[in-house]
């Protein structure tokens, strides 16, 4: 998922040796990776332990709003590709806390940080799942949108991050593909079936739009982003892009558009559309999501509700190495 | 036009027993209501069961231990879709059935409470269905035999994971250990149900489809009581069974999962999802 904290950073130029950063700008101009004990100046580490951490928190978080479906899910199949899902989305947070951990920052720190709101996570997550059309929606255009976000970033310039997202594309891809296909079910279905895909739609409509973060002018890192290979393209261009390609497939499901201003440019090969509420954007990075709370809520509890789990399970492990050492 | 009179089960039974070794072996068949109603019996633990561990998905201790709970689930859910499709139609079966009609046991309906619960739970369910599922895989029933081959790889993962998590956790803190001889005064009401061999699996075991649990009490006691030994917890004393689950006679709780499970069929029955 992306982040939206990456065009926030603060100016990334500091003291570093200058020998060093030009032997690093040029081998990361050179398309390498750079690997976990290469140097690289901190406001590299900084800005990658930033997004990848968030990227994690993101999947975490992300399997909120879907799992409120799984024992919902109204037929065998559904319920056990939604499942299956989430658990990808599992998958996804525990590698990506793993490279960002390579970084020198410890997954309980990262979750520290998640939990008392100094770390972001995708503004997505904030929005409530309603109706069962929630689920496809999110598979169909929150996945989309992830993925037109994160195909680039197997070339991203940290290896750890380029590999997991290798992985990771892999089976969004497949996420994306399963909402098409279950959104196609309700597109054609009873008329009941297809209020919900239009309301999903109306209402996933423009936050996937904001998922790929504020307008280029807006974004002033960007620059910095792009020549450390951390991001390979701009906010609006993969927004573009997005867009072009997600119109005809809602057209082929007989599903309107919200949005009056869209058209196609013939000019610029591709479609004019309204504009986006930057407020609503910039109150849900600052928490104010409809269900933000509950979000929070629930990763908080999970995790202090459960600490004497992972308690039990150290104590557990030091009294056996202390058998096995007596 | 005259009708004829039904089939009982009973018939079917005798109609085995009596069947000379080597004759013609019928294709398997889903209107035989005793291979009906074993398999509805199995199906239906493994999606009450595969349904609860489900409502922990983003809520575990870790992200760890939320993979291998939705691992299970789904394993389970998969065991269930097999199952209840030789029954019948495993989606009607699972979304349109009420609780008199459920065949599951009152172990896997019951709410997850803690983890420690959920663990237990998963060591009581498991170890006696792998030692089930070993036993079914020389089912009569080649469908079901072809179930249980799959499914009992599945499920030595599943109880080998709550052994590891009992383990851990009555070794664990104080805090731990009491919750988990909670989770077990809490469950161990339902073992006794596991066992129960009642007319309609006399006639699944005549038949050569199911396979007589009574045959592996002893070997399951004795597991449970040597992990519970690793994890130093005592053997709870047994009381007098609760059963009923088999003939649909359940515990308050699976009303209120199957409310949650099945409200989107049961809103909109004419849709298809």
């Amino acid at each position: 998922m992306y982040t939206t904290e990456l065009s926030k950073q603060p100016n990334v130029q500091s003291i570093e040796d200058p020998e060093r950063l030009a032997a690093f700008e040029a081998r990361v101009a050179a398309d390498e990776f750079i690997e976990p004990k290469d140097w690289m100046p901190e406001a590299y580490r900084r800005t990658l332990t930033r997004q990848i951490s968030q990227h994690a928190h993101s999947e975490i978080v992300g399997m909120l709003p879907e799992g409120n479906w799984i024992t919902r899910a109204p037929s065998l199949r559904r319920k056990a590709i939604l499942l299956a899902k989430v658990q990808d989305e599992a998958g996804h947070g525990l590698y990506l806390y793993c490279a960002a951990e390579t970084l020198g920052t410890s997954r309980e720190e990262m979750i520290e940080a998640l939990h008392s709101g100094k770390a972001k996570y995708s503004t997505i997550f904030n929005y409530p799942t309603l109706t069962w059309a929630d689920i496809p929606a999110i598979g169909w255009l929150v996945d989309g949108a992830a993925i037109m976000n994160q195909v680039p970033l197997q070339r991203t310039s940290y290896g750890p991050y380029a590999r997991a997202m290798v992985r990771v594309c892999k089976e969004e891809s497949f996420h994306q593909r399963q909402g098409y296909e279950a959104m196609t079910s309700l597109a054609n279905g009873t008329p009941e079936q297809k209020r919900m895909a239009q309301d999903a739609f109306n209402r996933w409509w423009w936050p996937s739009l904001m998922m790929f973060g504020p307008p280029d002018e807006n974004s002033p890192n960007t620059a910095q982003s792009l020549r450390w290979r951390i991001k390979r393209e701009t906010n609006d261009e993969l927004r573009q892009k997005f867009v072009d390609i997600t119109v005809p497939q809602a057209e082929y499901l007989g599903l309107t558009v919200p949005d009056p201003d869209l058209k196609w440019n013939e000019a610029k090969g591709g479609y004019d559309f309204g504009a986006i509420d930057w407020d609503e954007f910039y109150a849900v990075v600052r928490g104010e999501g409809p269900v933000a709370r509950e979000r929070m809520t629930a990763r908080r509890e999970a995790w202090e509700s459960n600490a004497w789990v992972r308690e039990a399970a150290a104590a557990h492990e030091a009294k056996r190495r202390q058998r096995a050492a007596a | 036009m005259p009708s004829l009179p039904p089939i009982r089960p009973e018939d079917v039974a005798t109609a085995e027993k009596i069947r000379p070794d080597g004759a013609f072996d019928a294709p398997s068949d889903a209107h035989d209501p005793v291979r009906a109603g074993y398999l509805l019996r199995l199906g239906d633990d493994s999606l009450i069961l595969g349904q609860r561990l489900s409502e922990w998905c983003g809520h575990a201790p870790s992200v760890e231990v939320d993979l291998s709970l939705a691992n299970m689930a789904l394993d389970l859910i998969g065991q269930a879709t097999l199952l209840l499709g030789e029954a019948g139609d495993a989606d009607s079966l699972a979304f349109k059935r009420d609780v008199l009609d459920f065949r599951n046991c009152w172990l896997v309906e019951q709410p997850n409470g803690d983890f420690a619960r959920t663990m237990v739970r998963q060591l009581l369910f498991s170890t006696w269905q792998h030692m089930l599922y070993q036993r079914l895989t020389g089912s009569r029933d080649e469908a079901l035999a072809g179930i249980a081959a799959k499914a009992v790889k599945e499920v030595a993962y599943h109880r080998e994971l709550a052994a590891e998590w009992v383990i851990r956790l009555g070794d664990g803190t104080e805090e731990s250990r009491e919750r988990t001889l909670d989770g077990l005064g809490w469950c161990w009401r339902f073992v006794p149900e596991l066992f129960e061999v009642d007319d309609e699996v006399e006639q699944a075991v005549a038949a050569g489809i199911a396979a007589d649990p009574r045959e592996f009490e002893a070997e399951y006691r004795a597991e449970i009581a040597r992990v519970l030994g690793e994890a130093g917890l005592p053997v709870p004393n047994d009381q007098r069974p609760i059963l009923g689950g088999r003939r649909g006679h359940h515990s308050e709780h699976l009303g209120h999962l199957l409310a949650i499970m099945q409200y989107l069929p049961r809103t909109y029955p004419d849709a298809k999802w």
